[in-house]
């Protein structure tokens, strides 16, 4: 490996390293304002510089490469007044506002100027004042405090894929803005908020809501969809302020989605902190002793048959084990987690989860999406996708029209008789797809909900394994659940594993008469004479239609365990406390046992995720990927029936129950509406 | 000099006519297709041209789908370049250089007289439409200084005992012919004076 001297230190470095990367790995920190690691180059900050032997003038470290034999000097006098100097330009333009400034505390540069800065200013003439622009419902602009560091800029292209933010004019006059002024088109918008080393761009809705050393710091991971980015919860008393994205390679990077950042004010409203039960048509309060006797006569006097449990979209594990065994225990076969009838087989932990996984994603060489939207279904993922994309401009195919994407990719087709051709190898894909080293197929739930989908699912596993693209290194096998629940619900077992959709057709003819919903907000159903439990966080769509309501805690105000759609179990950690007199779903179920004088399963919640852990299949440990399981792998036949192949849409910001209760959600969703009707003209 | 605002009466569409549109075509043949984004300058020049000398948001949209590429980008390369009017101008389009060779030799004064002849804020077209001004960052004819350029066309060693002259003829639709105003061969020494070593320079 080529050898570079930092400060009469010689070390060694790879390949293609930047100056600046070589000086850190030599422990000498460089002062930055443009460079990030997971953007293009720019060099217009000018901070990094440091001096370099037989230059006469100091270098940008962090465009320059390093070579052998550099010498690099950091701690010199001429690079301190270059430094110095830098700052007192960046300075020069930039507001003194830091007291009212929502960066304060956690701004580059505050921080920097107090390390390399000059103690005053000798800057008399008049600052520059600049406009501010709107940016949509998400990014407050104080464009003043700009440094033009263009890391927004770089980020809407490179990583987002819309490009829509730019610098317009030039010199002094340079300014960031977006084109008009229109709202960025971007489910990562919010990024830009923390890639802004100054005060620039800001969270609108947590604008002076507080400072960063007042809140309580929780590190957790996210529910808004099955992809589990992990993100820190900041707090401040019982509110949950904001939430922030925490590094983690394998799943997010160091971005999360717009959802999983802002649907956090949906946190604070709608609450249902009290249980309640309905007389004469209207919810009342009511005690918790009221609610369970009502709750355990219902249960009592119903036929078993006619009870159905539905789990919802953003349960722990171990409420799903615990609700499972309760069910057991009262001897209830009815319950499901799916919100559609997706046709699931849980023979083989491979066949529900995304077996290349996310990361693996950048190692591929050909992308084919059956019957998905990654964009909408999994933001992080799709924004892996990109990356692998903008890196390799690796071909991608899709069947089944998802819209924008933010990548180019072709149509093979919007029929199933398609994917029966990629099966015979009578189309271009499959010939693409032979070709390709490490291919993914990617298997939507809008594909799982086909009457096809069993011949869709395990024609494309055996058609994959024939041709050896599922072995010991790649599986090219990948499906993509949406909900955070989902595969961990299906590890458990809580749905009817016959794919007879029982559930959903008594659903359809209202043949229960008493039906408990856990969370589950998302369900297409029509009441007729049911009696409803609703039993969580948020008023939303069933609790309107709830007999009784039972308050339970939503994913920020308890522990719990989740496996994203890799398969990977993570541990979600209570941030804050719930509301009113909010018991964990686990223990209701046990106060509902002790109300129909039955024993309980679990007496502690430690007993409760040792028992959840022990049901996983395929465990390794926490934030690992699953054991792999490509041997004795099962074929079955399904039919192929001649239909249509559509993506459905989502309503994005509209997902969940947290997400229809937020504010900030449904101002995006009206800003991407407006912006729709426009283009369309309706 | 601060970001060029952009007009508040903007027209609807904008479409290359026929003649540009082959103009247009060929411009793109100059470029590789996979860059075809780099015809974005001449293309807007072509539509500035197209249109008295000003470019609406539709032409930048028309040339941002003509080409491909975000309406972004083709909007910054248009404020970038001081060659592109964002908002109309006057049929004579003075721009005045002040960069320091020219503001030596007095530009200022030149600059006065527009104020006084034509308007009295830069991009402001005259009372009577026929002129807009601006000052310009340097325009490549400092031997010439002070100078400015009109249109397609460049006025030089001026004096403010010439300008208001020169400015009126604008005003009155009638200008007069461009070029050097001491009566320089380009920028060859006044009265064919001959340099140090005895060689005419001309």
């Amino acid at each position: 490996m080529p050898k570079i001297t930092v400060n009469n230190k010689e070390i060694e470095f790879e390949n293609g390293m930047t100056v600046l990367q070589a000086c850190e790995l030599a422990g000498a920190e460089i002062p930055r304002f443009c460079y990030h690691e997971r953007l293009s180059i720019a060099g217009n900050c000018r901070m990094c510089l440091v001096e370099m032997e037989k230059s006469s003038k100091p270098i940008a470290s962090c465009a320059m490469p390093a070579t052998e034999g550099m010498k690099i000097k950091t701690n010199t006098e001429k690079v301190e007044k270059a430094r110095k100097g830098v700052m007192e330009f960046l300075l020069a333009n930039h507001p003194l506002d830091c007291p009212v400034c929502d960066q304060g505390g956690e701004c580059d540069l505050q921080d920097q100027s107090l390390y390399y800065g000059f103690d005053k200013s000798r800057f008399k003439e008049n600052k520059r004042k600049v406009k501010d622009k709107y940016m949509g419902p998400l990014i407050k602009t104080i464009m003043t405090r700009c440094i033009h560091c263009t890391r927004c800029v770089r980020f809407a292209t490179e990583v987002a894929g819309v490009t829509e933010i730019g610098a317009i004019g030039r010199g002094e006059n340079m300014e960031i803005t977006t084109f008009l002024e229109k709202s960025m088109e971007s489910e990562l918008s919010a990024n830009v908020i923390d890639l802004c080393p100054v005060g620039a761009l800001t969270s609108k809705p947590y604008a002076f809501e507080a400072r960063p050393w007042e809140l309580k710091k929780t590190e957790t991971i996210d529910v808004m969809d099955a992809v589990g980015s992990n993100i820190r919860v900041d707090t401040y008393g019982w509110e949950v302020k904001r939430v922030l994205p925490r590094l983690n390679e394998e799943i997010n990077d160091e971005w999360i989605s717009d959802k999983t950042r802002y649907a956090c004010d949906g946190l604070l409203k709608q609450r249902i902190d009290k249980p309640f039960k309905r007389e004469n048509g209207k919810l009342i309060e009511c005690s918790w002793d009221e609610a369970l006797n009502i709750v355990g006569s219902k249960i009592k006097e119903t036929d078993k048959n006619q009870i159905g449990f539905h789990a919802g979209d953003m349960l722990s594990m171990e409420t799903i084990n615990s609700l499972k065994e309760f069910a057991k225990k009262l001897s209830i076969p009815n319950y499901e987690f799916r919100e559609k009838p997706l046709y699931l087989n849980s023979d083989n932990k491979m066949n529900y989860i995304f077996n290349s996984s996310i990361k693996g994603i950048e190692e591929s060489d050909c992308i084919v999406l059956i019957g998905t939207n990654p964009r909408h279904e999994a933001t992080m993922l799709n924004a892996r996708i990109r990356k692998a994309f903008v890196a390799k401009k690796i071909p991608i195919i899709s069947f089944g029209d998802p819209g924008d994407l933010t990548y180019d990719y072709t149509n093979a087709g919007n029929s199933t008789e398609d994917i029966k051709k990629l099966l015979n190898k009578e189309n271009e894909t499959s010939k693409i797809l032979l070709n390709s080293k490490k291919p993914i197929i990617i298997i939507g739930e809008s594909a799982l909900e086909l009457k096809s989908a069993k011949f869709i699912l395990q024609g494309i596993k055996k058609f994959l394994k024939e041709n050896n693209f599922i072995n010991e290194n790649w599986n090219a096998f990948n499906v993509l659940l949406q909900n955070a629940s989902s595969v961990g619900a299906i590890d458990l077992g809580f749905f009817e594993k016959d794919n007879s959709f029982n559930f959903f057709n008594k659903l359809k003819n209202n043949e229960f008469k008493l039906l408990y919903f856990i969370g589950s907000d998302n369900l297409d159903f029509i009441k007729s004479n049911e009696f409803i439990i609703y039993q969580g966080s948020h008023g939303d769509r069933m609790a309107q239609i709830a007999d009784v309501i039972l308050p339970s805690p939503a994913y920020t105000e308890q522990n719990g365990l989740f496996i994203n759609l890799e398969g990977r179990l993570q541990k979600s950690n209570k941030s804050t406390y719930p509301p009113g007199s909010s018991k964990e779903d686990w223990k209701i179920f046990n106060l509902i046992l002790n109300n129909l004088e039955e024993d309980e399963k679990f007496k502690n919640f430690v007993e409760l995720r040792t028992d959840t852990i022990s049901k996983i299949k395929n465990h390794t440990d926490f934030d690992l990927l699953p054991k792999k399981t490509i041997q004795d792998l099962k074929f079955e036949s399904g039919s192929l029936i001649n239909e249509p192949i559509y993506v459905n849409e989502i309503d994005y910001y509209f997902s969940n129950s947290i997400a229809r209760s937020s504010k900030t959600m449904s101002d995006c969703r009206a800003a991407r509406s407006k912006k729709l009707n426009k283009i369309t003209g309706s | 000099m601060s970001v060029k605002k952009v007009y508040d009466k903007q027209p609807d569409t904008f479409e290359f006519t026929k003649e540009n549109l082959v103009l247009a075509e060929n411009i793109l043949n100059k470029y590789p297709k996979e860059r075809k984004k780099s015809a974005v300058m001449p293309l807007l020049y072509l539509a500035q041209n197209q249109n008295d000398n000003w470019i609406p948001l539709a032409a930048l949209k028309y040339i941002g789908k003509f080409l491909s590429m975000p309406y972004i980008n083709v909007y910054e390369i248009a404020t970038f370049y001081s060659m592109y009017n964002l908002s109309p101008v006057g049929k004579y389009f003075v721009q005045v250089c002040t960069t320091t060779p020219c503001l030596l030799r007095g530009a200022n004064e030149i600059v006065k007289a527009c104020q006084k002849k034509i308007s009295k804020n830069e991009n402001t077209i005259s009372e009577n439409g026929m002129c807009s001004w601006t000052e310009v960052e340097c325009l490549g004819a400092c031997v010439n200084a002070p100078m400015m350029q009109v249109n397609r066309d460049y006025y030089e060693d001026l004096s403010k005992n010439n300008i208001e002259k020169i400015l009126d003829s604008f005003m009155q639709d009638d200008p007069i012919k461009p070029g050097s105003f001491r009566n320089r061969k380009n920028s060859a020494p006044e009265n064919n004076k001959i340099n140090g070593n005895g060689i005419n320079n001309a």
